[in-house]
């Protein structure tokens, strides 16, 4: 009985937390990339580099509150500087899409010229990142480290295995949450929410309904820049901040996008989680919890670890590899923004 | 003059002209039907009426006024409403959110104008909450016809509602457009079923080859042996 | 300006831009860039066969250029053959497994025809593989990878001739293209460029990891380069000192010689490798316009133009997406196979995706898509401009610093505890000056998509408007 609930707190512990935290980064994430697929109809490979951008601003607003003596107690003064950070990439996300992406809109180029310009965006965006804050690792988590230590509940519950939780996956959960919530309000019950659907639906009777494409597009940009933002920060907070990790995440972004179906933002939530606990779940070595979960005499020699941490990569790449083969419409064949 | 005239329009989508000095015009409260051969430029005309090609000669005046260089959307807001021949509903919204699109532009109450569709079509008050793309076909051209009612326009324009819906909703949906006509809505129609269509009609316009043929009342047309025995099938 | 005289002049204007750097910086200098120029070509006419005749993303360049890479190591390296005994026989008994399971895998596929059999199949062979290979892998590569793991610990390769893997390279290239092109070709263009992003992450794990194959990221350096001779034997040889007294008319007792020696051996050898390079480009160049103009090439771009009317036709689009993408990633791996040689050394970190696969896409956008001669102009302005861009940088840097040396004290910013003064500003400076060539590659970029989107060299009549 102890046995399995210290297998049980190992899995809260190693798996089941971590994984929903990060579920709820790449969520984020997907539907910023889901909402340019459903809206612009492209797949935006500067994602990556917007989430590095606006992490970078908070970081840079994050130093300045900090110099400044301002903070938010057992919170991280990140959280302060959360709406700075976004107002900048709202600001840079829509003035890249006046210099670059609305040429292409109205010339009506194919999807795949508007997906090369963002391999542009993405150049320029990176290395606009790499001259102002380097490429080295930055860590610009403050206030209090955790809600629940391991020692503390050690200590509290007898068991032998120790259950933490970082504010940093509490906040990520809690925030995620709202900003989801948010969104799903905004698409379903505002004006320009319904427009957006609708431009996304079908684009020629939006435009006979009278929908201005230009509005919706820019708000769809201050929307993905948002999210953008607050899926690097939260990332940021609970790893670390570094340009390149941002841009490696394009892959288990995508792969959610797509497992959801593309445009389809309630499939980018879910493919999210899909795919960041299947990279956990697959690169977690299991030795100790068998150990708990089995006979004395059948303890394992291995590590038990299905593939290592340096191929996570591979785990995304897999969903994805099924996904096309065998569904490519996706989980909720998707195209269009239904929310 | 009329209220809604394309005034001896040449023109096409940028190559050669499709239309070849061809004239159609519609008055408040009265139907005009345009019929006439495939690839007659039958769709073309409606669509240089809304601004959709380059018209390269003539005009288009509404009310007297002339809007011949008015983008669709200006065209839109101006009164005038449009409903395609396909892709004419928000497959993924509600019956009821299809109408709140199409009243977009409108920033007064729209409630009123909402169940005055719904009591014009109460299959739409009935499945409000539905995903329009589940609807059947001829529910779903309700839709359009709907969504494009609610900007209370004052010319309604529908390229061949009846394409594909069975004969029994066929003449369900003329039955509503005549009960939209008794509005005082200006209505203007591209048709294939051209002897129903000019059945209703006010006005029919025959095209051929982007030009006008016979141009006289729905009845006029019906009876006239040559239109009957060239474009009506006998 | 006339359509033929247009290449000439632009070539004409990149010769004198070496010329020039030849006659600044140095001719040792010049052939540096020169050999990477033309490795870059040859990079930028497989991409161009790709993207240029067909249209397809491809953003997994890298991974083709780093395939190639770690062929040349595994052909050109000596076998260990205390690796070998030590867990040679394991790792081929996976890797002879891994056959068996995609035979059966192939065979449930083929010949079953109930579709949940098929399906659960192929799912119950994958994971009986994964579980039953994995131990006897793992026993081998613990093995392999404990023998004198400091200067092995691994398998090494088969010591032939490096030049034997650049064909190698291409062979293995054209495995792995076919399997992407079968998961993604004929699905929506962003996902091939999604599922090749994702190829070229994983060879470059597998490549850092995978220590028993190329030592992962311990790296493998001095790989022999024959036929190219090494700079230090030439120095001995009694031929080459006579044929610096030649050249230079020293003496071999004057003082001077030795270092001249030196000197003219490092041109020498890149200049074999120019020579080398020069006739693969050659080759790929001459097979690549023939290729464009043959009546599969004419297919080719009918099919990239309208892909609906041709398939109407009866054209099978993804078999000919198929085709093409294969040779295209074939010439990448011989020029990443090239690359490896010419470094003489296989580092995995090195592989950045900015610089092995968007930069290349940089070189074609700018040289021309769909032309091959506008390709290699691209890899040749392209590379150029990588180089010298940084030198430019670190010069503008290093004058900076020199201007503001009187100001380092003054504070710019004063928030707060944030206090920061001119000197902060110049260490700032120095540390981002490596990153402004990205910021140049990206605006080169967007503004040749922008306003020359056919490229220096435009495909000829070509009516196509990005």
């Amino acid at each position: 009985m102890v046995d399995l609930l210290n297998a049980i707190v190992l899995m809260l512990n190693f798996v089941i937390i971590p994984a929903t935290s990060y579920g709820a980064q790449l969520a984020l994430g997907a539907l910023g990339v889901t909402l340019v697929y459903g809206i612009l109809r492209f797949g935006n490979f500067a994602h990556g580099d917007t989430m590095a951008f606006g992490t970078m601003f908070t970081i840079f607003f994050t130093w300045l509150f900090q110099g400044l003596g301002l903070s938010l107690g057992v919170l991280p003064t990140a959280l302060l500087a959360l709406p700075f950070g976004i107002a900048v990439t709202a600001l840079y996300a829509v003035s890249m899409d006046r210099v670059v992406y609305r040429h292409y809109r109205f010339k009506r180029s194919a999807p795949v010229i508007l997906t090369i310009a963002s391999v542009g965006v993405m150049f320029v965006t990176n290395s606009f990142v790499r001259f102002m804050i380097g490429t080295n690792e930055q860590r610009f988590s403050d206030g209090q480290k955790f809600i629940i230590k391991a020692r503390e509940f050690k200590e509290w519950s007898g068991l032998s295995e120790g259950l933490k939780l970082k504010t940093t996956e509490a906040l990520t959960i809690v925030v995620a949450g709202m900003a989801v919530a948010a969104l799903f309000w905004f698409l379903q019950r505002t004006r320009m929410g319904k427009a957006m659907r609708a431009y996304s639906d079908n684009e020629d009777l939006a435009l006979l309904s009278g929908i201005n494409p230009e509005r919706v597009v820019m708000v769809t940009w201050i929307i993905t820049a948002a999210l953008a933002t607050l899926a690097g920060v939260l990332f940021g907070l609970d790893k670390s901040f570094k340009p390149f990790t941002y841009f490696q995440l394009l892959l288990p972004i995508f792969a959610a996008a797509i497992l959801g179906g593309v445009g389809n933002p309630l499939g980018a939530i879910a493919g999210g989680f899909v795919v960041a606990f299947s990279e956990v779940m697959v690169t977690y070595p299991y030795k100790k919890f068998l150990k708990y979960m089995m006979p004395e005499n059948l303890e394992p020699s291995g590590l038990m670890q299905l593939l290592t941490v340096d191929y996570k990569f591979a785990v995304s790449f897999i969903i994805l590899v099924a996904v096309l083969l065998i569904k490519p419409t996706g989980l909720f064949s998707g195209k269009v923004i239904r929310a | 003059m009329s209220y809604l005239i394309g005034d001896t329009i040449f023109g096409g989508y940028g190559g050669a002209d499709i239309l070849h000095g061809c004239t159609v015009a519609v008055e408040k409260g009265e139907i005009a039907v345009i019929v006439g051969p495939n690839g007659a430029g039958k769709s073309t005309a409606m669509k240089a009426l809304l601004g959709m090609l380059t018209v390269r000669e003539g005009s288009v005046r509404l009310d007297g006024k002339d809007i011949t260089s008015l983008s669709p959307q200006d065209r839109v807001s101006e009164g005038m409403a449009f409903v395609p021949q396909t892709n004419n509903v928000f497959a993924g919204m509600t019956v009821q959110e299809n109408l709140e699109m199409g009243a977009y532009l409108r920033r007064d109450d729209i409630t009123e104008t909402m169940e005055q569709i719904f009591s014009l079509f109460p299959i739409l008050g009935e499945k409000r909450r539905q995903l329009a793309g589940e609807l059947s076909g001829g529910q779903r051209q309700q839709v359009a016809v709907g969504r494009a009612l609610m900007t209370k326009p004052s010319v309604l324009m529908l390229d061949e509602p009846t394409a594909g819906v069975s004969p029994i909703v066929m003449d369900e949906l003329f039955d509503r457009i005549l009960e939209v006509r008794a509005t005082g809505i200006a209505v203007l129609m591209v048709e294939q079923n051209a002897r129903q269509a000019l059945e209703i009609a006010d006005r029919g316009y025959v095209l051929v080859q982007g030009e006008n043929k016979y141009t006289d009342t729905g009845a006029a047309l019906l009876a006239d042996p040559e239109v009957r025995k060239s474009f009506l099938g006998g | 300006m006339s359509q033929s005289l247009r290449p000439i002049l632009l070539f004409s204007a990149m010769a004198i831009a070496l010329l020039a750097v030849g006659f600044g910086q140095g001719w040792s200098v010049m052939l540096v860039i020169l050999n990477l120029c033309l490795i870059s070509a040859v990079m930028s006419v497989g991409l161009n066969m790709q993207w240029g005749y067909a249209g397809l993303f491809n953003a997994g360049v890298m991974a083709f250029v780093a395939v190639g890479g770690m062929v040349a190591v595994l052909i050109s390296e000596p076998p260990v053959r205390a690796g070998w005994e030590a867990g040679g026989l394991r790792i081929g008994i996976a890797g002879l497994l891994v056959a068996v399971f995609i035979g059966l895998i192939y065979a449930v596929r083929r010949f079953v025809s109930t579709k949940w059999i098929k399906n659960w199949g192929t799912a119950a062979l994958l994971v009986a593989g994964y579980f039953i290979i994995r131990p006897v892998f793992e026993g081998g590569v613990t093995a392999v990878e404990s023998i004198a793991a400091a200067s092995a610990g691994n398998l090494g390769g088969l010591g032939l001739n490096i030049l034997v893997s650049w064909g190698v390279a291409a062979v293995v290239c054209v495995g792995v293209a076919w399997v992407i092109g079968r998961i993604a070709l004929g699905l929506r263009a962003d996902y091939l460029a999604i599922a090749t992003l994702g190829i070229s992450e994983i060879v470059v794990a597998v490549a850092k990891n995978e220590e028993w194959m190329t030592r992962g990221v311990k790296n493998i350096t001095s790989l022999k380069r024959a036929p190219v001779p090494r700079e230090t034997n030439l120095q001995q040889a009694e031929w080459f000192q006579n044929l610096v007294s030649g050249v230079t008319g020293l003496d071999p007792t004057d003082a001077d010689f030795k270092l001249r020696v030196i000197e003219f051996s490092s041109i020498f050898v890149k200049l074999c490798f120019t020579f080398l390079f020069a006739a693969v480009l050659a080759i790929v160049l001459f097979l690549a316009i023939r290729a464009l103009n043959s009546p599969w090439g004419r297919m080719m771009r009918a099919i990239r133009d309208n892909d609906v009317a041709a398939s109407a036709m009866g054209k099978n689009v993804v078999k000919r997406h198929r085709e093409v993408f294969i040779v295209g990633a074939a010439i990448l791996g011989v020029s990443g196979a090239m690359l490896t040689t010419l470094d003489g050394q296989f580092t995995p970190t090195g592989y950045q995706p900015l610089r092995y696969t968007f930069l290349i896409w940089v070189m074609v956008i700018v040289g021309g898509s769909g032309n091959n001669l506008g390709a290699v102009l691209g890899g040749f302005v392209i590379w150029f401009f990588w180089i010298e861009a940084e030198v430019a940088a670190q010069w503008l840097s290093v004058n900076v610093e020199r201007l503001l040396l009187p100001y380092l004290d003054v504070v710019i910013i004063n928030i707060g505890d944030v206090v920061l003064n001119v000197q902060d500003g110049v260490v700032w400076l120095k540390n981002a000056a490596p990153h402004f060539r990205y910021l140049l590659m990206g605006l080169v970029l967007l503004l040749a998509l922008r306003f020359s989107p056919r490229g220096l060299i435009p495909e000829a009549g070509a009516a196509r408007a990005h």
